[in-house]
């Protein structure tokens, strides 16, 4: 076994440890798996956050877009700190809803807003729809990190499996709490890792962040300033991505239900406060784009820009060490997203549309159940069918964020109606695909999904103040 | 609505004014600050201000927030 490998595997199995004594001794029932008790404090929940928001897409997808696109990938500093803004608004409340009414999933919120079971149900197939492609894109992730950080000498036919099945164990036993516990492993080794390539490799190569820009800003300008080497990637392409993205980045059911894990709504305050400054480090990974941009040029897939730049400037045990990180970078998340997607199928599908008495003890152990079944789905997914899903992923932020509007309205315009809520989203997401399947997106120089949200908003309204005419007149 | 919320919103709203409705009139290269294009410069500086904007946006919320109204302990 060579140190890079020994480094990933001891790391690996750590973080499950970690994730498996998280949950010890405390008595399992579904408050306590699926949002921890509502116990979580300031720190837990911001590494919880964190890990959530940091995903793989950090490490390979960040740097390869700074790497083939360019300026288009600022994009990703300016979404967040929105979503935060965002979230210092609309969590509080949200938050407040679950602990008043003992609220777990996405769709128990909508249940509960609009008074509709089969609303909840349709928000729950939305949300399981758009969780599975997002889990297997970690997964996927999980497999390339592995694959070359250990020198080929682990595939990702074996990694994938190995990884995912020791997250989906801590998931079973632990819920939401081992999930949060291997946050902290994950956020300080991701920190450690970025920091150290995102300082180091500009430095070797040219001397330095600055320099770097200096030398880039000589060779290729345009890459600099939108739309970068993009031809449809400006700036009315950012303003409205971010803006989408912006709004649709906790209509993701796993971020959304980890507004109900905190202790109390300041906790949740506080903590949008402070993500901003958990964007800057993604500067680091830009610059390592930016760097590999110069310094290797012609790679064939940008999402290798990051992975091929630390090979040729560290040696091999660092890279292992990067890997390491990588892989837990991607548990995280993924432990997240099956969980939430196990809830939904046992609490919001299974539950609501064939046993509506089955008490909580049982959903919970059909969710536990599910965990299994989501595992086995998404390794066939991952391993099997890599292409399958590749259409839902295209429109998963596109669909997500097709939730924002029913849920702000809800809370801030007392009007709304569920007919207008599922008219709205039920439009949103058939305009998104719409476009995005025939291929115009961006359209009119706009992010398709800002185009569809725009149209869903205004249907939400439109039906909300029909209906109740309606009513008036009855 | 109350003062407080109508001040926090409005604080709440610097980032979307500096970081999407300015894009169009930062969109450049130069000049470069501490060697970074003026685009990023501009987008990391507002980055880093919103945790003070939404820092203030809490406590002038907080000011005149009814006791006991609408927060749990």
């Amino acid at each position: 076994m060579t140190p890079a490998l020994a480094i990933i595997v001891a790391v690996v199995l750590v973080a499950a440890f970690v994730g498996f004594w998280a949950g010890r001794r405390v008595p399992m029932n579904l408050e306590n798996w699926t949002v921890g008790g509502r116990r979580f404090g300031l720190l837990l929940m911001w590494f919880l956050m964190a890990g959530e928001v940091y995903t793989t897409f950090t490490f390979l997808g960040a740097s390869g877009w700074a790497y083939a696109r360019g300026a288009p990938t600022y994009y990703i500093l300016i979404y967040g700190t929105l979503a935060y803004t965002v979230s210092f608004f609309l969590l509080p409340e949200l938050w407040r809803r679950g602990k008043r009414f003992g609220l777990h999933t996405q769709p128990d919120f909508f249940i509960q807003a609009f008074g509709s079971r089969a609303l909840g149900v349709f928000v729950a197939l939305v949300g399981v729809a758009s969780i599975l492609p997002y889990l297997q894109l970690q997964l996927a992730g999980l497999g390339l990190i592995v694959e070359v950080s250990s020198g080929g000498k682990v595939g990702s036919g074996v990694a994938i499996p190995a990884a995912f099945v020791l997250t989906c164990a801590f998931v079973f036993t632990s819920g939401l709490r081992g999930s949060a516990w291997v946050a902290v492993i994950k956020d300080v080794l991701m920190i450690a890792a970025v920091g150290i390539v995102g300082f180091g490799v500009p430095a070797v190569h040219y001397g330095g962040l600055g320099p770097m820009f200096k030398a880039l800003a000589a060779k290729a300008p345009q890459h600099l300033v939108l739309p970068g080497s993009t031809s449809s990637l400006g700036v009315a392409w950012v303003m409205s991505t971010v803006l989408l993205t912006g709004a649709g980045f906790y209509m993701w059911p796993h971020m959304f239900a980890s507004a109900f894990s905190a202790r109390s709504a300041e906790v949740i305050r506080r903590n949008a406060v402070i993500m901003p400054f958990y964007q800057l480090p993604i500067l680091l990974v830009l610059g390592v784009g930016f760097t590999a941009f110069l310094a290797l040029p012609g790679l064939a897939n940008g999402d290798m820009a990051f992975l091929s730049l630390v090979q040729k400037t560290y040696p091999a045990w660092f890279l292992g060490f990067v890997g390491a990180a990588g892989a837990v970078t991607a548990m995280v998340p993924a432990s997240v997203l099956v969980l939430t997607a196990s809830t939904l199928i046992a609490k919001n599908i299974f539950r609501a549309g064939f046993k509506p008495g089955a008490s909580e003890a049982t959903v919970l152990r059909i969710s536990r159940a599910m965990v299994l079944v989501v595992m086995a789905a998404a390794l066939v997914f991952a391993l099997v069918f890599p292409n399958a899903l590749v259409n839902l992923l295209l429109i998963g932020y596109d669909g997500v964020s097709q939730l924002f509007p029913a849920v702000v309205l809800s809370l801030v315009w007392k009007r709304t109606t569920k007919a207008g809520a599922l008219a709205g989203v039920v439009t949103g997401i058939a305009v998104a695909a719409g476009l995005v399947f025939t291929k115009h997106d961006p359209v009119w120089g706009l992010n398709a999904g800002f185009v569809a949200l725009a149209v869903n908003a205004a249907v939400t309204v439109a039906v909300s103040l029909l209906g109740k005419r309606k009513n008036a007149h009855a | 609505m109350r003062a407080g919320r109508r001040r926090a919103l409005l604080l709440g709203a610097v980032p979307f004014a500096t970081l999407v409705l300015a894009l169009p009139f930062v969109n450049r290269l130069r000049p470069t600050v501490f060697g970074l294009p003026f685009l990023l410069f501009w987008i990391l500086v507002w980055v880093a201000l919103t945790p003070l904007a939404l820092y203030l946006a809490d406590r002038l919320d907080r000011r005149d927030r009814p006791p006991g109204g609408g927060e749990e302990p």
